[in-house]
C-alpha cells in the first residue's frame, strides 16, 4: 500500500518538479493540476519534463483562485483520477507546489501505513476556531459569495452587506454540520471516494460553490459524514498571519525544520536553495522523533503576528506611530516621578538612588537644561541635556528615555518651577506613579536670597503652577497613580512615605530604612509663610504651618518601627 | 519632464533588465571612492541592474561606474537644485524603467539594511511585500559616525565604511506626523545633538521610503523622503502594530564630509538654502568628534531592530 499525492501547482513550475520527482523516487503516484492560468506553453513544456516519469497524471485543469470554488474542484478531479488510476494507493496526501516534504517519503509512508484507518483533516466546527479573516466566520456558509475577495473587494462587501440587510440566509443542506479547517489534508481512499461519490453530492456541491474559501470547508464538513477516525490535524506545517495568507520558509529556517520533526512545510519561498538541497536528498535523514513537533515554529510566528497587530508597548518609531489612545500603553515600562522631595531633603537623589537601586534623576525638565542622573551631558540612547531639543517634543523626549533604558527602573524630580507641558502626558501615562508634597517648592524660596517681593511674586506664580497640576492630576482622566501629601501632613510622618517610595522604586518590600536623607532644617519656615501672608499672597497649598512649630521640623530620627503580633 | 533633456547617456545597458529586477537608482557627484564598495555591497543584496546619473563629476567615478557590466549611467551638467536635488532626473528614469519593477532610491553613502538581510536577498523582501500586497518599505535614515574627530582615519576604497562610522545613536529620535503628505518626520539623531541643539525644527528630515514598487504614475516629492500618491507615505502603523520597516546606515560622516560640506556651501545646490551645510561647515571647523559615551555600536540588523529603530513586523 502507499500514499498517492495530489499537488496543485500555480508558479515556480521549476520547484513544483523537483518535488514531484521527489514523491515519485519515494514511490508514491502523483497527479498534478496546473493552474489554468499557466499559459499554454509552460504548461506543455512543464508536462514534457516529467514525461519520463510513469506514476504521474495530469488532471483536468480549472482556473483556481483564492476563496473560490476552482480550489475544490480541481482537488476533486484530481483526487478522482488518482483513485481510479493507482488502485494500491490507501492514503491521498493533497499538496502544493510550494510544500516541501521535510521528512523521507519513507517515513510518511511508514507512518500512515500503521495508522490505516486514519484521516488528518483539520475539522472544528466555525464557533471553535478563532482564525476567520474578515470576520467572516458563521456567515461563510449563510451567505452567498459570487464575487472574488482579492480582484472585487468592493463588490464583495457591498453584496455581504446588502445580505446581512435584508437578513439573508442560506439554508444549510440536511445532514451537514459546517466545518473548517486547513485546506491541506491526508485521507484514507474509503472516506475520500464515499465523498467523491455521494449521492447527494450535487446538492453539496452546489451549496459549497456560493460558500466563502470552500476549500477551507468542503472536505473538512464532508468528512465528518464517513470517517470512521479522524486526526484532526494537517501533517503539512503551513502557519498563517493576520490577514490570513501563509508564511513563508526561508533558508535561514533551516534548522527550525529540521527540528519539527514535520513531514511537509509550506509555503517554501521558490529561491530557497538550501532548504530544497537539504530536504529534497533522501540520503540524510534529518529527523529523529516520530510525531510532528512544529511548536517552536508557532511561537515564532505568533510572535511575528502579535509585533504586528500590538507591537511594542511605548515605542515611537519610523513604522509605529500609535494614534493617541492606541498607544497600549504611553510609555514602555513603570517610572516614579517626585515632586517636593528634593526641596525638602538635602540629599534625596541620592539617597533615593542608594536605598532603592533604581536610576534617579533630578529636574529633567528644568527650564534651563536637561538634569540627568549625575550631571551628564548625555545620556542612554544619546540623549542630549540640551533644554530646547528636550521641549521640541517633550513627550518623546519622555518616552524615549523609558524606551532606551528597559530594565533599569527610572525616577526623577519635577515641580512647578520645571517646563509644564508634559504633565498632562504623565497624568494619563498608567506607567508613571507621582508622589507629590504638596507646597514644598517653597522651602527652595525660603533658603534663598533673594528680596522678599521677587520671593512673593514668584511664590504666587508656583502655587497657581502646582495648583492647576493638582487638579489635572484629580481628574477622572487620570491614569498615573497619584499621591499627594501637603508638606504638613508630610512632616508629621515622613518616613512612611520614604519606606513606600522606596519599596515601589525597588519593586520589592525591602528592609526597613536604615538611613533617612536628610532634611533642611526649616527653622522659620512658619514665619516665612506668615509674612507671605501678611503681604497679601496666601499661600495654602503646604497645609497648615503654625508659626513656632520650628522645634519639631528638625531632621527626624528614625522611629523604631513596632509590630502587633 | 523637461529635466530629463538634460541627461546625456553615457552607457545605456537597459535592455538587459528583466521582467522582476530589482532597480536600483542613484545621483552622485564626486563619489569614485564610495562607488566601489557601494555596488558590492548592493549586488551582494541582490540588486540586479544599477541606473546612475551623473552630475558632473570630475574624480573618474562616471568611467568607473560606466565600465560596470550592470550599470547604466546618464550623464548631466546642469543644476542639482534646479532638479529638485536630483529628485526630476530620477523620476524620469525611474518612469521610464522602473515600472512593475521593485525600485531602489538610495544616495552613494547610504546602506539599506532590512530585517533578515545577512540570510535574505532583497528579492525575498520584495516578494513577500508583494504577497502582502504592501507597496512601499520604509527604512529610516540612521546617521553613523566614527569614535574621534571625523577627520582623523580616512575612507579608502573598497573599504566598508561602516568600519569607520560605527557609531550611532539609539534612542534621541523625534517623530511628528505631516498632515499634508501623511508621512512621519523623523529627526534627532547626531545632527539634531551637535549641529542643531538650538534650532531642533531646523534639523534635516531622517524618514526616508527608498524601497517602492514603481509605477509610472508615481513620483518621490523631495528626496526620498515623500512620495506622491500619499497612500505610499503611509509606511507606519497607526493602531499600535509595527509594519515591517528597514534602515539607511547614512555614513556621510567620514573625512570625505569637510571637502564636501565646504563645496556644497560654495556651489549653493544643497537643501534649504544650505542651511543646513552652514550649520555643518560652522560645526566642522574645528574636526568635531560627534560621538559620546552613550552612543552604540553597530553590529547588526537585529540589533537596530531590539533597539526599535527597525521593526521585523509580520516578517518572521
Amino acid at each position: 500500500m502507499t500514499v498517492g499525492v495530489v499537488i496543485l501547482v500555480h508558479t515556480a513550475l521549476d520547484r513544483a518538479e523537483q518535488v514531484i520527482r521527489h514523491w515519485v523516487a519515494g514511490g508514491c503516484p502523483v497527479v498534478v493540476h496546473v493552474d489554468k492560468g499557466v499559459g499554454d506553453r509552460t504548461y506543455q513544456a512543464f508536462v514534457g519534463n516529467l514525461t519520463d516519469l510513469e506514476n504521474v497524471r495530469f488532471s483536468t485543469r480549472h482556473r483556481c483562485e483564492w476563496g473560490m470554488w476552482g480550489l475544490v474542484a480541481a482537488t476533486q478531479d484530481a483526487s478522482e483520477m488518482m483513485l481510479r488510476a493507482f488502485p494500491k494507493v490507501r492514503h491521498v496526501y493533497l499538496a502544493s507546489g510550494s510544500c516541501l516534504p521535510l521528512r523521507p517519503v519513507k517515513e510518511l509512508r511508514r507512518y500512515l501505513d500503521s495508522r490505516p484507518r486514519t484521516d488528518f483533516i483539520e475539522s472544528a466546527t466555525t464557533s471553535e476556531v478563532p482564525w476567520t479573516v474578515g470576520g467572516l466566520d458563521r456567515e461563510r456558509f449563510t451567505l452567498r459569495f459570487p464575487f472574488s475577495w482579492r480582484k472585487r473587494r468592493f463588490l464583495f462587501d457591498a453584496y455581504v452587506n446588502f445580505q446581512r440587510r435584508i437578513r439573508f440566509k442560506r439554508r444549510i443542506p440536511d445532514g451537514i454540520v459546517p466545518h473548517m479547517g486547513s485546506q491541506w489534508w491526508c485521507l484514507t481512499r474509503q472516506t475520500l471516494s464515499a465523498i467523491l461519490q455521494d449521492p447527494a453530492r450535487k446538492t453539496y456541491d452546489a451549496y459549497f460553490r456560493r460558500v466563502w474559501i470552500p476549500d477551507e470547508s468542503y472536505f473538512q464538513t464532508l468528512v465528518r459524514l464517513y470517517s470512521p477516525n479522524i486526526e484532526s490535524r494537517s501533517l503539512t506545517l503551513s502557519k498563517f498571519d493576520f490577514q490570513g495568507k501563509p508564511h513563508i520558509f526561508y533558508d535561514d529556517h533551516l534548522q527550525l525544520l529540521r527540528r519539527s520533526d514535520c513531514f511537509v512545510a509550506r509555503k517554501i519561498w521558490p529561491h530557497a536553495n538550501r532548504l530544497y538541497q537539504t530536504f529534497l536528498n533522501d540520503e540524510v535523514s534529518p529527523m529523529k522523533g516520530t510525531e510532528p513537533n512544529p511548536g517552536k515554529i508557532d511561537r515564532i510566528f505568533s510572535k511575528a503576528v502579535d509585533r504586528r497587530t500590538r507591537g511594542r508597548p511605548g515605542l515611537y518609531m519610523q513604522s509605529r506611530f500609535p494614534n493617541r489612545y492606541r498607544e497600549n500603553g504611553i510609555t514602555s515600562s513603570p517610572y516614579s516621578v517626585f515632586q517636593g522631595f528634593s526641596e525638602l531633603f538635602e540629599n534625596y537623589e541620592p539617597w533615593l538612588a542608594k536605598a532603592s537601586g533604581a536610576r534617579v534623576h533630578g529636574h529633567l525638565f528644568d527650564p534651563n537644561r536637561v538634569m540627568f542622573d549625575g550631571g551628564q551631558t548625555h545620556f542612554q540612547g544619546a540623549l542630549s541635556d540640551s533644554a530646547s531639543l528636550r521641549d521640541y517634543n517633550p513627550q518623546m523626549f519622555l518616552t524615549n528615555l523609558i524606551w532606551n533604558t528597559r530594565g533599569e527602573r527610572q525616577g526623577f524630580q519635577f515641580g512647578p518651577m520645571d517646563t509644564q507641558p508634559i504633565r498632562d502626558v504623565i497624568a494619563r501615562d498608567h506607567n508613571a506613579t507621582l508622589a507629590i508634597i504638596s507646597g514644598a517648592w517653597a522651602v527652595t524660596l525660603f533658603r534663598s536670597n533673594r528680596d522678599f517681593a521677587d520671593l512673593r511674586q514668584e511664590a504666587a506664580r508656583l502655587q497657581i503652577i502646582e495648583n492647576e497640576h493638582l487638579n489635572l492630576l484629580r481628574s477622572p482622566d487620570t491614569k498615573a497613580r497619584v499621591r499627594i501629601w501637603t508638606m504638613a501632613d508630610f512632616i508629621e510622618s515622613p518616613m512612611e512615605v520614604l519606606q513606600m517610595v522606596v519599596d515601589e522604586m525597588s519593586g520589592k518590600s525591602g528592609p526597613h530604612l536604615t538611613e533617612a536623607p536628610r532634611m533642611h532644617d526649616l527653622q522659620g519656615f512658619g514665619q516665612f509663610l506668615q509674612n507671605l501672608k501678611n503681604q497679601g499672597m496666601h499661600p495654602y497649598l503646604m497645609g497648615d504651618f503654625p508659626v513656632d512649630r520650628n522645634a519639631s521640623f528638625k531632621a527626624p530620627t528614625k522611629r523604631k518601627p513596632y509590630l502587633v503580633r | 519632464m523637461r529635466k530629463r533633456r538634460e541627461l546625456t547617456p553615457v552607457q545605456d545597458r537597459t535592455n538587459q533588465i528583466r521582467p522582476g529586477d530589482v532597480l536600483l537608482f542613484c545621483t552622485f557627484r564626486n563619489e569614485e571612492v564610495r562607488l566601489h564598495y557601494f555596488l558590492q555591497y548592493y549586488r551582494n543584496l541582490g540588486v540586479n541592474h544599477f541606473l546612475f546619473v551623473d552630475n558632473d563629476s570630475s574624480d573618474g567615478g562616471r568611467e568607473f561606474a560606466a565600465s560596470q557590466p550592470d550599470v547604466s549611467i546618464w550623464t548631466t551638467a546642469a543644476s542639482y537644485k534646479d532638479a529638485r536635488f536630483g529628485v526630476d532626473w530620477l523620476t524620469w528614469l525611474q518612469r521610464r524603467y522602473g515600472d512593475k519593477h521593485w525600485c531602489l532610491t538610495v544616495d552613494p553613502d547610504e546602506f539599506f539594511v532590512y530585517p533578515f538581510c545577512d540570510t535574505r536577498s532583497v528579492r525575498a523582501l520584495t516578494d513577500w511585500l508583494d504577497s502582502s500586497n504592501i507597496r512601499s518599505f520604509g527604512a529610516v535614515m540612521l546617521d553613523m559616525y566614527p569614535k574621534g574627530p571625523i577627520n582623523d582615519t580616512p575612507y579608502e576604497r573598497n573599504t566598508d565604511p561602516m568600519d569607520i562610522a560605527a557609531w550611532f545613536d539609539a534612542g534621541n529620535y523625534t517623530i511628528s506626523r505631516n498632515p499634508r503628505y501623511r508621512n512621519l518626520w523623523i529627526q534627532g539623531g547626531p545632527r539634531a545633538r551637535v549641529f542643531f541643539p538650538n534650532q531642533p525644527k531646523k534639523a534635516p528630515a531622517l524618514n526616508k521610503i527608498p524601497l517602492v514598487k514603481w509605477d509610472k504614475r508615481f513620483a518621490y516629492v523631495s528626496s526620498t523622503h515623500m512620495l506622491l500618491p500619499r497612500g505610499l507615505n503611509l509606511v507606519y502603523d497607526d493602531m499600535g502594530g509595527e509594519k515591517a520597516s528597514g534602515a539607511l546606515l547614512h555614513t556621510k560622516f567620514l573625512n570625505t564630509f569637510a571637502v564636501k560640506a565646504q563645496e556644497e556651501l560654495a556651489r549653493g545646490e544643497h537643501y534649504a538654502e544650505s542651511d543646513e551645510y552652514k550649520a555643518y561647515v560652522e560645526g566642522i571647523k574645528d574636526n568635531p568628534d560627534l560621538w559620546c559615551k552613550w552612543s552604540e555600536k553597530y553590529i547588526n540588523w537585529r540589533q537596530l531592530e531590539i533597539l526599535g529603530i527597525m521593526s521585523k513586523g509580520n516578517w518572521a
